[in-house]
């Protein structure tokens, strides 16, 4: 055949003349390309730390809680004027305690109780939910009553976050919640040493409020806690068996293939879609209580399994063939050689799967709104079928509150399901390196 | 097929043979992969527009070193290299060359056919165009050409120049990428294990290429085979265990080597 | 006697089931367990499963099917004028018995025969025994509501009997076929399998759920709504007040949400894509093995973030940052402090929504991106390119296919994702352009139309399920597309 092409239109090795080959212009595109990553990963990072920082430090002063500490008299004229104690019992139920609490500081502060107009105020610097503090304190013991005890009174929400320099005092007086007046008299209490700040044990334990300053996310822990367990007890056997079906047993067909497709599918399915499925199976047709973290908990469950099972499959896969070869050839039944040799090697793989699963559904917001776990629930729930909410959802409910202090208590409560995740993840981690091995 | 008639190149190589001219000399050159020393003080030079072949047992260095002549071992972690390696007169090592111009000047051929997933027409279009050695389309397409040409392939592929590169056979896979390195007209061309992932047929094609490239190439090729070290080389290596333990014309090698350990190799008592 | 007491019971039975069978399993082998085909505790867990599993199956049965049948026969107690009645005001009524069944029980025989002698004052006896009844009972409910507690007795009755029965009766069976050469073994691992099985296939249940229940209310509301009115309506305004009368069926149309989710999401994915998959790049072709082993994780952080934290973040604080900042902007222009970016708008949301994303591309993407054999890269480098044109022009065409599928999996995530639109996109159902101005997607009206009381007749609340449908299609669609491209793409390289 012939060229059209001489060998000389290449040229020669001998001595090449020096190419240009844009060496310069070259390597700024290379040092341009690579700064683009470390802008990628960097503004990646940056919002990681905004979104912590934004979180704690309007968060971190939810676990102090301001109170005025003071001498209150338990005066018989407000609590029991009549005397009816011993018969009626209720009548301790509905006194008046926050007179017995605006009196004892009106009195702290020189306050006539006559001037109507300052008690008001006065009123002004004690939460609403010292009512049910004074009641316990008398219900629990009434021997109290007629004494003089010193308790430390929950401050009111505006005076918390004032203490607490949330609020920009250089504002007209008619522009926020707090006059001047009782400015000079928060003054006056903090300069005594009545006005303090104590570590809030409250918003560990309480239950809703209205008042920010005593609302807390003790039924919502405990909401989350049923929860886990129940996606614990059943997710984690039922994904466990699953994979082993799948991994060790199934025949290789369309059946499986159909219910491999279905898993991966099921772990990208909008979470949401399973409250859609909860409020339809479980409320609609079953009839199981609405707002009950056991729905809740089954809703997780099957968001949880398809992650179980992907780790748990890997986890088994990882295990080598010649484990089983050797269980198998000392006459051991496939079960066995399973249940005895193959599940144990492969439990940290599982558990940290499921640690990270459990993780995620702690988190998971969405599925529990459409099971009407968005409920005003005080009371802590005794079992799994009682009303009750979930950390993430107290944190949507809060997150919706007008009041600036509830923007404290929300982060706050981010604060502590963050703390949460944290542990699992650590845990989990902590696990595959205690127990990871190569084989 | 072949563009240069066998006097051709004979005239060509008599030239050359007259004045030994090093295009490469590796001087006290070792190689550390960690803590692990795979080369030890090796002084190979490689002779101009000569095939030098390569040989020893696996494991025994010579893709390290060849690995060093186009400095591909800088890619891999944790590796280090010491002694000195000159091309012409740069020390390759040198802080003021720049690695990329190296390797446009020492191109490389590996163990395996590695065409890009692109068209056949991509593939080769790709060395010039990164180093844009090619002014116009119309530039590009006689690169394209001539450098299939070379690789002796251009007349399997010029009707399907725009299909995956791919989709080519082993044999032609690998001509592929050695005409992919011919496109970016290097003055050496490094060859590691070229034939071992080839059948028979695929393999002697391969050899006459090389052949025929040396008329314009300075070529380094690893091979474990003798029988092709024998057919295509004129300057044999003999590595054994990190160390050079011979080198010499190929016709010596094989028939009347210096060193026992080469006799042996040779014979087939190791390797 | 109530289930859990029965329950109790049978858990008994299942452990003298166990020691019974091992120990007859011992005695027959008498000292030479070799003689006997599996050991001991087979045959008691054989014995075991025969007594509780049938037992148990026949409970479930029965508390599944008994309470249908004893609907139906009281049912058909009720008088002629309200089975006439629609479907609706009987299954209410039906309520009513059931609620004064319940209610007839917790009272004292004594009060139980005043009740039944007159129904007067029955609702506010049971209203003090904290049993509410929604309206004044009629005679005939009294009498259904003796009628439902009647049968409920029986079945309960017949229930506890033939559970019972199943159970000893398994156990007897079980028991008599223990013998040396009896593969019990065998017989428990066929059960335990089955039970893998069943275990592995509530993969397919959860998604038969899904479909069928979600199927089931859009169907039937669509019913109520035409399809084509859901589908193609440009207005979404469902009107809460005033359900069920005639002129207020409001209007729901799909398209705004969807507008508004695409929109929000194509936001999103304009952050995430860019910064993702640069930093998978990153990570896999230039960082050391030090920065990856500390960057790569804290970077996965934010994907173990809980959304609702990243929906806080977008309400408090990129919310107004963006309104306070296009505010002073805007006073620089033009001297009038007036912001132009709404707190919640698509910005914030599809922003906020991005950086939750960044996780997602970047892993995946890496992934993808190491998978590419090294053999290319070689082959490129040893052509003498720069490392970042071996990136440019192999590694990510050859990692293409992938990193598309990557990002489509992505795509589908933000689209179902909900608490952070929830928060930080607004509520206003509208089609527009100004990605200053707050848009609503699929998901947050799933939550609006069904937080609160629900009602599963009207259009209102079914609608969600139409658009839970409609986002379910889509999601899937999406997955199953992005794991076939994955899956090929994977296949190519190994």
């Amino acid at each position: 055949m012939t060229d059209a092409i001489t060998p000389a239109a290449i040229p020669a090795s001998a001595a090449p003349p020096r190419r240009d080959i844009g060496i310069k212009r070259r390597y700024a595109a290379e040092r341009r390309f690579r700064a683009y990553g470390i802008a990628a990963i960097s503004f990646g990072l940056l919002f990681l730390f905004l979104l912590l920082w934004s979180v704690v430090s309007k968060g971190y002063t939810a676990f102090q809680q301001t109170t005025i500490t003071i001498p209150v008299e338990f005066s018989e004229q407000i609590i029991d004027p009549d005397n009816e104690r011993q018969t009626d019992p209720r009548k301790l139920m509905t006194a008046n305690y926050p007179n017995v609490a605006r009196n004892a500081l009106a009195k702290v502060l020189g306050v006539s109780t006559d001037d109507r107009a300052a008690l008001r105020e006065v009123n002004g610097l004690i939460s609403d939910s010292i009512r049910t503090q004074l009641r316990d304190m008398v219900i629990a013991n009434p021997a109290i009553i007629g004494t003089t005890q010193t308790v430390s009174l929950l401050a009111h929400g505006n005076v918390d976050s004032i203490f607490k320099g949330q609020v920009d005092l250089t504002v007209g007086e008619q522009n926020r919640r707090i006059s001047d007046r009782q400015v000079g008299w928060m003054n006056e209490l903090s300069a005594s040493g009545a006005l303090a700040k104590q570590f809030n044990a409250g918003i560990f334990v309480n239950g809703a409020s209205s008042r920010p300053e005593a609302a807390g996310v003790g039924v919502a822990l405990i909401g989350s806690f049923y929860m886990m367990l129940i996606v614990l007890v059943l997710a984690l056997p039922i994904g466990v068996a699953a994979s082993i079906y799948l991994e060790e047993f199934a025949p290789k067909n369309r059946f499986t293939d159909l219910i491999e497709v279905n898993i991966n599918n099921l772990a990208a399915v909008p979470s949401i879609v399973y409250g859609l499925l909860g409020l339809a199976v479980f409320i609609n047709f079953m009839g199981l209580p609405r707002s009950a973290s056991l729905v809740g908990g089954l809703v997780l469950t099957l968001m949880t399994l398809p992650t179980i099972i992907i780790a748990t499959r890997a986890a088994l896969k990882a295990v080598p063939p010649s484990i089983r070869a050797a269980a198998l050839g000392l006459g051991a039944s496939k079960m066995q050689t399973i249940f005895h040799h193959v599940l144990p090697l492969a439990m940290p793989g599982i558990l940290t799967g499921t640690i990270i699963g459990l993780a995620h559904a702690l988190g998971e917001t969405a599925p529990l709104l459409l099971i009407g776990m968005v409920a005003f629930v005080a009371n802590y729930p005794t079992t799994p079928l009682d009303p009750s909410t979930a950390l993430p959802v107290q944190i949507y409910m809060w997150a919706n509150e007008a009041e600036r202090a509830f923007v404290e208590r929300t982060s706050g409560a981010i604060i502590i399901l963050l703390l949460f995740l944290l542990v699992m993840n650590v845990g989990a981690i902590l696990l595959r390196r205690r127990f990871e091995r190569r084989w | 097929m072949n563009m240069m008639s066998e006097a051709a190149v004979e005239k060509a190589l008599e030239q050359k043979m007259s004045d030994v001219s090093h295009k490469m000399i590796g001087k006290d050159v070792s190689v550390y992969y960690g803590e692990k020393r795979a080369l030890f003080d090796v002084n190979l030079n490689v002779r101009e527009n000569t095939v030098t072949a390569l040989i020893g047992p696996s494991g025994c260095g010579k893709s390290t070193f060849l690995r060093c002549l186009n400095r591909m071992n800088d890619t891999i972690e944790n590796c280090r290299v010491t002694g000195k390696i000159t091309l012409d007169t740069d020390d390759i090592y040198d802080k003021e060359i720049d690695v990329v111009e190296l390797r446009a000047r020492v191109g490389m051929v590996f163990q395996k056919p590695n065409p890009f997933p692109k068209s056949i027409y991509e593939n080769i279009a790709y060395g010039p165009r990164i180093h844009g050695l090619a002014r116009n389309k119309a530039d590009m397409d006689q690169v394209v050409e001539a450098s299939l040409q070379r690789a002796g392939l251009w007349s399997e592929v010029k009707d399907r120049l725009h299909e995956s590169g791919t989709g080519l056979s082993g044999g032609q896979q690998q001509r592929l990428c050695i005409a992919r390195a011919v496109a970016v007209s290097p003055e050496v061309i490094l060859m590691d294990e070229p034939c071992s992932a080839l059948d028979p047929i695929a393999t002697a094609k391969v050899e006459e290429l090389i052949h025929e490239l040396r008329a314009n190439y300075t070529i380094v090729i690893v091979t474990h085979s003798m029988q092709q070290a024998a057919r295509v080389s004129q300057r044999t290596a003999m590595f054994h265990l990190g160390q050079l333990v011979e080198e010499n014309d190929t016709d010596k090698m094989f028939t009347n080597p210096d060193d026992q350990r080469t006799q042996d190799y040779i014979m087939g008592r190791f390797g | 006697m109530n289930t859990s007491i029965l329950l109790l019971i049978l858990a008994l039975i299942g452990i003298a089931s166990y020691l019974a069978g091992t120990r007859r399993a011992v005695a027959l082998a008498g000292g030479r367990s070799s003689d006997m085909h599996s050991r001991p505790g087979y045959y008691g867990s054989y014995v075991l499963i025969w007594a509780l599993l049938p037992a148990a199956l026949v409970l479930a049965l029965w508390l599944a099917i008994s309470p249908l049948l004893v609907n139906s026969a009281v049912r058909s107690e009720f008088p002629e004028e309200v089975r006439a009645q629609p479907q609706a005001s009987q299954s209410l009524a039906y309520g009513m018995v059931s609620t004064i069944a319940r209610g007839l029980q917790v009272l004292t025989p004594e009060e139980r025969e005043q009740v039944t002698a007159g129904t007067a004052d029955v609702r506010p006896l049971l209203a003090s025994r904290g049993v509410a009844i929604a309206g004044d009972p009629e005679p005939y409910m009294m009498e259904a509501a003796q009628t439902l507690n009647g049968l409920s007795a029986t079945s309960r009755f017949g229930m506890i009997a033939t559970v019972l029965a199943v159970a000893i009766g398994g156990l007897l069976l079980a028991y008599r076929r223990i013998a040396p050469r009896f593969r019990a073994r065998n017989q428990v691992e066929k059960v335990i399998l089955g039970a893998l099985v069943v275990a592995s296939s509530i993969a397919i249940l959860t998604t038969v759920g899904i479909v069928f229940s979600m199927l089931s209310e859009a169907i039937q509301f669509f019913t109520m709504v035409p399809a084509s009115e859901f589908f193609f309506g440009t207005v979404w305004d469902p009107r809460f007040a005033a359900a069920g009368a005639a002129d207020s069926a409001g209007q729901f149309g799909l398209i705004p949400l969807l507008a508004g989710t695409l929109y929000i999401g194509a936001v999103a994915m304009a952050v995430a894509v860019p910064v993702g998959l640069f930093s998978a790049i990153y990570m896999a072709e230039y960082a050391s093995p030090r920065f990856r082993s500390v960057a790569k994780p804290l970077l996965e952080v934010l994907a173990g973030i809980p959304t609702i934290v990243y929906g806080f973040f977008a309400l408090t604080t990129v919310g107004p940052f963006l309104r306070d900042i296009s505010a002073q902007i805007n006073e620089l222009a033009t001297g009038n402090y007036q912001n132009f970016i709404q707190a919640q708008s698509v910005i914030t949301a599809g922003f906020v929504m991005g950086i939750m994303l960044i996780p997602y591309v970047s892993s995946l993407s890496d992934d993808i991106i190491t998978a590419v054999p090294r053999a290319l890269r070689d082959g490129s480098l040893g052509l003498g390119a720069t490392k970042s044109e071996t990136i440019k022009r192999v590694v990510l065409p050859a990692a293409l296919p992938g990193i598309v599928g990557a990002i489509l999996m992505t795509a589908s995530r933000a689209i179902g994702e909900t608490m952070i639109v929830v928060l930080a996109a607004g509520v206003a159902a509208r089609m527009q352009f100004d990605p200053f101005e707050p848009m609503t997607t699929v998901t947050v009206k799933i939550v609006s139309q069904l937080t609160g009381d629900l009602e599963f007749t009207s259009p209102q609340t079914l609608v969600a399920f139409a658009l839970g449908i409609t986002l379910f299609t889509i999601t899937l669609c999406l997955n199953i597309y992005a794991l076939y491209i994955v899956r090929k793409y994977r296949e190519q390289y190994e």
